[in-house]
Formats: C-alpha cells, sequence, structure tokens
C-alpha cells in the first residue's frame, strides 16, 4: 500500500505498511490518580479503539494530560487499571508499554543528529543495524525529512522538529501513539499546516491508535475521530467528533466545543418522529432538533455562532431579534455580539449586508432548525 | 541594556576596571613581577630575571605540579562521581528527604580545611582505617572538600533539565541505564564539565587541609609555596605560583572547550 508522505519539499511515496504500528485499543477502566488527598483523575472508564484518534481536550487542569502519562506509565493511579491491546501495562515501566511519545516541546536529543533521534528507540531496543537504517530512512520519509537525516535540531524549525519528534516515535512502530499537546508550541500558521499534515498522516497509517491531548479544540475537531472533554479530573463528555459538535450532550461541552449560543427556550411541542421540537424563546417560537424533552421542560437551545445569519431565506426559518453590541472585524470574518433578552449571543459571519446596523439597534437573525438542538438545562456539569 | 547613555556606560566600564584591576589582577602582577625580579627594593623591581624559574625546575618543582595534578584529577574525578550519582539520587526522593539531605552535602564546604585535615588525620590514624602518611589521605581530604561544589553543580543541571527527555527516552524503550548513559550524562555535560573544572581548580589551590596530612613525596604546589615563603625565599614561592596558574589554567581552557563542543556553542 503506498501512501503519500508529509506535505513538503520532498513529498516521498512510501510503504506505508513499513511505519505503521500494529495499533491496539487502550482502555482506561475506573482510574483513578491522586497526590496525597487531592485527586486529579476521578474514576475514569474509557476505551480508545484500535486505529482511532482519540483527543482529550479540557482547560488547564482537567485532568487531560495525567490521563495520558497515566498510560505512558509516568503516573501510577491509586486505582484501576490501564490495558493496551490485551496486556494490562498499569504496573508495567514505561519502557516495557510500547509507546511512542511526542511532546510540547519536542524533546529531541540535542546532542544527537536527526537520524540518531529517530534511531533512538531502536538502539536502545536492541535492534539489529539493518533494521534500524530501514526504519529511520522510511519513518523520515513519511515526515518529509529525510534530506535532514544529518542535521542536528538546533539547525531547525520548531516544525521540523515535531516533525522529527513523530518520526522518533513512529519508527519504533508503537501500539500506540501518545501526542501531549504537540503543537502548542508552534506558531498559528505553521500549526494549522501541522494539524493537516497530522491528519493525512493518519490517513497513510489507518492502524495507528493516537491518544491526542491538547486544549486547542480546532486540532481536535480536525483530526479526532472521538473526543474526549475533561473537566475537574473527570470526563463531562464522550463521543464522535461531530456528534459532540452537533449535538452537545451538556452545557460545558457545547461552549468549550466552538463556543455555542445558549439560548434559554420552554418546550412548548416534544420532538415529533421527524426529530423536531418546538420551544418558545420570549415570543418567538422556535423549531430545533430535539431530545427527549418533554412539553413545559425548561431547556437550553444550542446554536453555533456561524450558523446565526443576518438575512432570512428558506432554510433559516427561525427568528429572534437582539440588540447589536458589539462588532469585531476579523479579516474573513466579522464576530458581532447581541443581547437577546438578557443572553450574549454571538454571530460569525462571512457576509455581511453593505450597511452594518449601528450598535444598541435591534437586529433579527435567522437560524436553520437543523443546526440547532436542545439540551437539558440542569446538565451544566 | 541596564544603561544607556554613553557617558554612563563609560563611567561603569572604569569603575568595572578599577575593582578587577586592584582586587584582581594587581595581587596577580605582583606575584608575576615577583616571580622575575632579580632583587625588589622599591616599587618596582631593579632587574629582571628567569633564575627562580630554573631555580625552582631543578628543585622539587616538577614533583609538586605532578602531585598537585595527580591529586587533582583523581579526587576531582571522584567527586564528579559521587556528586553526579548524590545529585541523580536526591532528584528521585521525596521533597522532605531533599530538603534534609541537599544541605547536608554542603556541609564539608562550610567546614575550614584544617578542620577537615584534623579530623581525618585523628579518624584514620588507627586501625583498620590507618591512612595517616598515605596519598589516599590527601586525595580523600581533596575529595571531602570539594565534593559539595560537583554535587551542586550537577544539581543545578539537573534542575534545569526538562523530565520531557528522560520520559520520551522511557518510553521509545530505553532502560533506565540506557536512558543515563545515552540521554541524562550527555545533557548534562556541560555541568558535569563545569563541575570538574571548579573541583580541580579548587583542588589544585588547596593548602588547609593538605598540610595537615600530607606525607613525606607527596608535596603539592600550595604546600611547596608555603614552604618556600614561609622559608623568606618569596620570589621561588612567587615562580612556583606562576607554575600553579598556568597549569590550572591550561587545563581550564582545555575543559571549556571541551565544553563549547559538548553544548555547540
Amino acid at each position: 500500500m503506498s501512501a503519500a508522505a508529509f506535505t513538503g519539499s520532498e513529498v516521498t511515496d512510501i510503504d506505508a505498511a513499513k511505519v505503521r504500528g500494529a495499533g491496539s485499543n487502550v482502555h482506561f477502566d475506573k482510574v483513578v490518580v491522586a497526590y496525597g488527598a487531592h485527586v486529579v483523575l476521578h474514576p475514569l472508564t474509557l476505551d480508545i479503539a484500535p486505529g482511532e484518534i482519540l483527543a482529550m481536550i479540557g482547560p488547564s487542569g482537567s485532568g487531560k494530560t495525567t490521563a495520558l502519562r497515566a498510560v505512558a506509565g509516568f503516573v501510577r493511579p491509586r486505582s484501576g487499571r490501564i490495558r493496551i491491546g490485551a496486556t494490562d501495562v498499569t504496573d508495567l515501566p514505561p519502557y516495557e508499554r510500547g509507546l511512542g511519545m511526542v511532546v510540547q516541546n519536542y524533546a529531541l536529543f540535542p546532542h544527537m543528529r536527526v537520524e540518531d533521534n529517530v534511531a533512538f528507540g531502536l538502539r536502545a531496543q536492541g535492534a539489529d543495524k539493518a533494521l534500524i537504517g530501514e526504519r529511520v530512512k522510511d519513518a523520515l520519509a513519511t515526515v518529509g525529512m529525510a534530506t535532514f537525516a544529518r542535521r542536528y535540531p538546533r539547525e531547525l524549525s520548531g516544525g521540523q522538529q515535531q516533525r522529527v519528534a513523530i518520526a522518533r516515535a513512529l519508527a519504533v512502530r508503537p501500539r500506540v501513539l501518545l501526542l501531549d499537546e504537540p503543537l502548542s508550541a508552534l506558531d498559528a500558521q505553521i500549526r494549522r499546516n501541522m494539524v493537516e499534515e497530522i491528519a493525512r498522516l493518519h490517513r497513510s497509517l489507518p492502524g495507528l491508535t493516537i491518544l491526542y491531548v491538547t486544549h486547542d479544540q480546532t486540532e481536535a475537531l480536525t483530526l479526532a475521530d472521538k473526543i474526549a472533554i475533561m473537566r475537574d479530573g473527570r470526563v463531562c463528555s464522550h463521543g464522535p467528533t461531530t456528534e459532540l459538535y452537533r449535538r452537545p450532550p451538556n452545557r460545558f461541552t457545547a461552549e468549550f466545543l466552538g463556543r455555542a449560543n445558549l439560548l434559554p427556550v420552554t418546550v412548548a411541542e416534544a420532538a415529533g418522529p421527524k426529530g423536531f421540537a418546538t420551544a418558545r424563546h420570549g415570543d418567538a417560537v422556535l423549531t430545533s432538533a430535539g431530545r427527549d424533552e418533554k412539553a413545559g421542560d425548561k431547556s437550553l437551545l444550542c446554536i453555533r455562532p456561524q450558523h446565526l445569519s443576518l438575512t432570512a431565506d428558506s432554510e433559516h426559518t427561525n427568528r429572534i431579534v437582539g440588540t447589536l453590541r458589539e462588532v469585531h472585524w476579523q479579516g474573513e470574518l466579522t464576530h458581532l455580539v447581541l443581547d437577546v433578552d438578557g443572553t450574549p449571543v454571538r454571530v460569525s459571519a462571512t457576509k455581511l449586508p453593505m450597511a452594518l446596523p449601528e450598535p444598541g439597534t435591534k437586529v433579527p437573525l435567522f437560524f436553520a432548525p437543523a443546526d440547532t438542538s436542545l439540551l437539558p438545562e440542569d446538565a451544566g456539569v | 541594556m541596564l544603561v544607556w547613555s554613553r557617558s554612563g556606560r563609560l563611567i561603569i566600564w572604569v569603575i568595572f576596571a578599577l575593582i578587577f584591576g586592584v582586587l584582581f589582577l594587581a595581587p596577580l602582577a605582583v606575584i608575576l613581577l615577583s616571580s622575575l625580579a632579580d632583587q625588589w627594593n622599591g616599587v618596582l623591581p631593579n632587574g629582571l630575571t628567569t633564575e627562580h624559574y630554573a631555580d625552582v625546575a631543578k628543585g622539587a618543582a616538577w614533583n609538586a605540579v605532578k602531585a598537585s595534578l595527580v591529586t587533582g584529577f583523581a579526587a576531582s574525578a571522584l567527586a564528579l562521581v559521587s556528586g553526579t550519582w548524590a545529585a541523580l539520587s536526591l532528584r528521585l526522593q521525596g521533597p522532605a528527604l531533599k530538603r534534609l539531605l541537599g544541605p547536608l552535602f554542603f556541609i564539608p564546604s562550610a567546614v575550614p580545611s584544617v578542620s577537615v585535615g584534623l579530623g581525618l588525620l585523628v579518624a584514620f590514624s588507627h586501625p583498620p582505617l590507618l591512612l595517616n602518611g598515605t596519598i589516599a589521605i590527601v586525595m580523600i581530604a581533596h575529595f571531602v572538600l570539594i565534593s559539595a561544589f560537583t554535587f551542586g553543580n550537577v544539581s543545578a543541571g539537573l534542575a534545569r533539565l526538562s523530565p520531557d527527555f528522560e520520559q520520551v527516552a522511557s518510553s521509545l524503550g530505553a532502560r533506565p541505564a540506557y536512558r543515563l548513559w545515552h540521554v541524562t550524562l550527555p545533557l548534562l555535560a556541560p555541568y558535569l564539565v563545569a563541575a570538574f573544572g571548579l573541583s580541580f581548580a579548587l583542588s589544585m589551590g588547596e593548602l588547609g587541609a593538605t598540610v595537615m596530612v600530607y606525607p613525606p613525596g607527596w608535596v603539592t604546589l600550595p604546600v611547596s609555596i608555603f614552604s618556600l615563603t614561609d622559608r623568606g625565599d618569596i620570589f621561588a614561592g612567587a615562580a612556583l605560583t606562576m607554575i600553579l596558574v598556568a597549569a590550572t589554567l591550561v587545563l581550564l581552557l582545555g575543559l571549556e572547550r571541551i565544553t563549547a563542543r559538548a553544548t555547540g556553542s
């Protein structure tokens, strides 16, 4: 099977199977991590399927890095078990777990050339010279860094260093690749490129299981098959990326993943056979994708800023009115902040009317029922 | 830049030159001139000669150089190994033990060297630890006095070392010994070289403890210098001092080059 390598000046077709690790599932079984009396990871039960990218996202201190470090073996769970494939790795030292790890600051060994960095894991495991040479070549080709093999890390840019770090992790054919905020140290432009390149890499290595820890929702949304959102040491939601984005199960998920607007509503009619419910917000009667709400339930209507429009059309049949408070122009996007009956509502628009209303004026907003969802008001988690 | 004005910078430079010149260069210059002085009755020597160098070279000077170099190397190497070991071990301990043991390692540096010499003399003068009158007791004295500096340097290096390097190495399958040899120690190399250099320089100049414990036939440079000046042979003592300074300087410059290569600077 041939796969295109990372983009770059030296795109190479390589045999993807050569660098593909035998992907394994990862299973957290009621894993608790605590430092003294301070519990940083409450019982965590979670599965990562073979070949899946699971992104763990959450604010600082939410426990996402602790969960990754528990898989890596750098944090010992107080209770619970961690399995990788069929192996219970809870009591195994890090060097016996068969993982690859990439960290935020790359951690390339500065005294070694690129090729020696990539060969490090194989040499440490006692692989023979011919195999090391072949694997190093393949891994560097995969990330488009073959021509940089003789350089030292200090002679590379941040993005290049991160590619080498990924190649180093891939060279040992890990059962699971752990990525701990791997792009946080890069500037915005390079980060965007690297996200696309990691996505491309995973397409060429579909068997590789990846646990990706980040605080950046764009990285998570772009890369992950599934997302686990962490808060205060607990998983507050977990599911397929698109599902979690389109139908967030609770307020925290809705606000953390894509900064959704949450409009308090009262359910007027439960969802019918087509899955749409009717809800009231003040005088406005709105149609929204529903779950199992009953008439009279207090609920939150979730609508993303980019799904709100200042102009009506056949799809955008829901209408609310807000008072324009702020306008922020950001080139390709314009962000508006409106006050809708005391609830701040954000709008992100690529196209705006020629004459933008002045702050303080009443502005109608339109949105499509299919772009909304209802979530229970008390599911704040 | 702390001082922006040109005149301000000039004043700072003059103050620096005065302090450096008076406190650091002047004593060295006097020793250098003394080592070359034919006679010295006025402000400056009456004439210059290399005779004192020739005299000390004919005497026991080279034995003293050899004794100092061997003692410095051996004690510094031993201090480097044990200081590194101690720093690496202490890093793995809990905060309470670290707080307790960390300062303990520095105690030898706070004890007067004469007291260290006396302590060793008393401790090692009876069987089964009868080391009095041996070269080993000189090495031990130097080791005791310099080990704190080695420990301090390596600990400072370890504190600056990101745990990511070792953790990534472990995750890639490197066992602790392989990781130590291929990752930790190379990354600590600049600190190890600096620690060795400092230990060596301290050992080369050590007198207080050495004068208490040195056996006949193992007279270090500082002890020789002390003997010469004590006998009133100031010029020969100065010549020997310059040899000590030169030997130490050559070694430290060599170590600096090694450090520069290791760090790629």
